[in-house]
């Protein structure tokens, strides 16, 4: 059997998960997700998971090899703690899509709402809409593309993650700041849109990251939080 | 963490299957609020007959209600009262056969009911699947500022036909308690949702509209908020600033419905064309009869 089917109206997420936790074949379709929460959560091996619908919180998350694709919208903390692999979605993700990601690549084709890559450590996203406010706050690492726009707050406190933006950008977190695109954030911007299948004109995004002002607390910047 | 649904059906078609489908919904949300489970329903004739007015009360135990000469009906722990009298008049009825009684609901065309337990087998109580109506809405509760008990329920029904439920909680509420009670305001519980639901009712009371009144609750209120708010003709939603606490909105030509998530609004029929979104931060979301 090269592929096997669940059907999550008649059967259970944890079924589901015991055996993309240990899988006997390498493809997996899922139907009838209806929101349901931890999808495909967990997942330690190179298996493909296609999920037919919308999904609730938490889908992929922890996801260290795994390729899952969404057909529909996911709810707070799509592929939150991802560690390698590839999660797509080709609808809307709510809140903290790819929070704390350590690596691997999230292609939300939709739009994502507020905290986009909050806290991302090392995981590529690249949004074909926009993103909500307070997105990539406090980013460590990683690489974040924004095709659309970016709300308010974008890359506060932000580490040495790389933003991306196409589109308009709100007001700016505390501590990011807009930067210089050379030539080799042209490249890697065309690499990523590649592999998340947009395509787009390197040339309209801007860039941001860190001004690095706030890597210390100092008393005199005590008004820039 | 509590739970939030609510269905406004614009296709008359659907009132009679209301109760069934907010059932659903509520079904959809019992993990985020096990202990209690409260629901409003706007136009169930079955217990608000047109042309009377209706109030729903949580009465002593072994009250006799056989004097209020009213059409009577019990649902777990929320008794419906209704009479084809006055509004005022059936309140102020109530009110004096029953000193000690809670009344959590009053209008002519709502009923509300409050129970402790599991928000499955409180909606059995009410015979919720069997409600008809226009519009509707309930909440699970998870509580985290005061006691599990019915008169903590939400929804909030402070003001004619009007209902408000809260996910979340608000940081000032005392000051505008006080700020209210100096107005002439006065209060059933020590629940923060309740100041919301009264300085929504008083904003009303003023002529404002459900949108206006919202708008001024974002610039006076501080805290952590996910609100749906209804009226006699009215449906809106509004979360605060920073978006703390989710909610989802989905809308066909046949309804506008919002849940805390969309496993609770994947029962409705015409969910998979249905335009879904999250309401932005700090924007109100109305809609009207």
């Amino acid at each position: 059997m090269e592929s096997m089917t669940f059907d999550l109206s008649t059967t259970t997420v944890r079924a589901l998960n015991a055996e993309l936790h240990d899988p006997s074949v390498k493809s997996y379709e899922v139907l009838h997700p209806e929101g349901a929460h931890a999808v495909a959560a967990g997942i330690d091996s190179g298996v493909a998971v296609d999920v037919h619908g919308h999904v609730g919180y938490y889908c992929a998350g922890m996801n260290d090899g795994g390729s899952v694709t969404v057909h529909g919208n996911a709810a707070t903390g799509l592929a939150e703690n991802m560690m390698s692999g590839t999660v797509r979605i080709t609808g809307d993700a709510s809140q903290s899509a790819g929070a704390t990601a350590h690596g691997g690549l999230l292609v939300i084709e939709g739009s994502a709402s507020m905290r986009c890559g909050i806290s991302m450590k090392g995981v590529d996203i690249v949004v074909g809409g926009s993103v909500g406010p307070m997105s990539a706050f406090m980013a460590q690492a990683g690489r974040l593309v924004i095709c659309g726009d970016a709300g308010d707050g974008l890359g506060d406190s932000i580490y040495e993650a790389r933003l991306y933006v196409r589109g308009r950008v709100g007001e700016l977190g505390a501590d990011c700041v807009e930067k210089e695109m050379r030539d080799e954030h042209r490249a890697e911007l065309a690499e990523l849109l590649a592999a998340a299948g947009l395509e787009h004109d390197v040339t309209e995004f801007r860039r941001y990251g860190s001004a690095r002002r706030l890597y210390h607390f100092t008393s005199e910047h005590s008004g820039s939080y | 963490m509590c739970g939030i649904v609510g269905l406004h059906l614009r296709d008359p078609e659907l009132y009679p299957q209301l109760g069934r489908l907010l059932e659903s919904m509520l079904c959809g949300v019992v993990e985020r609020g096990p202990d209690s489970a409260g629901v409003a329903v706007y136009g169930d004739h079955r217990r608000v007959p047109e042309g009377h007015a209706a109030v729903s009360v949580l009465l002593p135990p072994d009250a006799d209600t056989t004097d209020l000469d009213a059409l009577v009906t019990t649902a777990g722990d929320t008794t419906i009262v209704a009479a084809p009298v006055p509004l005022e008049t059936l309140v102020a009825r109530v009110r004096e056969s029953f000193p000690t009684a809670v009344v959590v609901g009053t209008g002519h065309d709502l009923t509300v009911y409050k129970g402790v337990g599991h928000p499955r087998e409180l909606a059995a109580t009410y015979d919720l699947v069997n409600a008809q109506g226009w519009q509707g809405l309930a909440h699970t509760r998870m509580a985290t500022e005061s006691a599990v008990i019915p008169e903590g329920c939400h929804p909030f029904s402070v003001g004619p036909d009007q209902c408000l439920v809260h996910n979340g909680s608000f940081s000032n509420h005392a000051s505008i308690r006080r700020e209210l009670a100096r107005e002439g305001v006065t209060f059933d519980s020590e629940n923060d949702s309740e100041v919301g639901a009264r300085f929504v009712a008083s904003r009303l009371a003023q002529g404002e509209d459900l949108e206006k009144a919202l708008l001024a609750l974002r610039e006076t209120f501080d805290g952590f908020y996910t609100l749906l708010v209804t009226s006699a003709d009215g449906f809106a939603v509004v979360r605060d600033p920073i978006a703390c606490k989710p909610a989802v909105i989905a809308e066909t030509d046949a309804w506008v419905a919002m849940a805390s998530e969309f496993r609770a609004l994947a029962p409705l029929p015409g969910i998979e064309h249905a335009r879904l979104y999250e309401p932005e931060p700090g924007r109100v979301y109305a809609w009207s009869r």
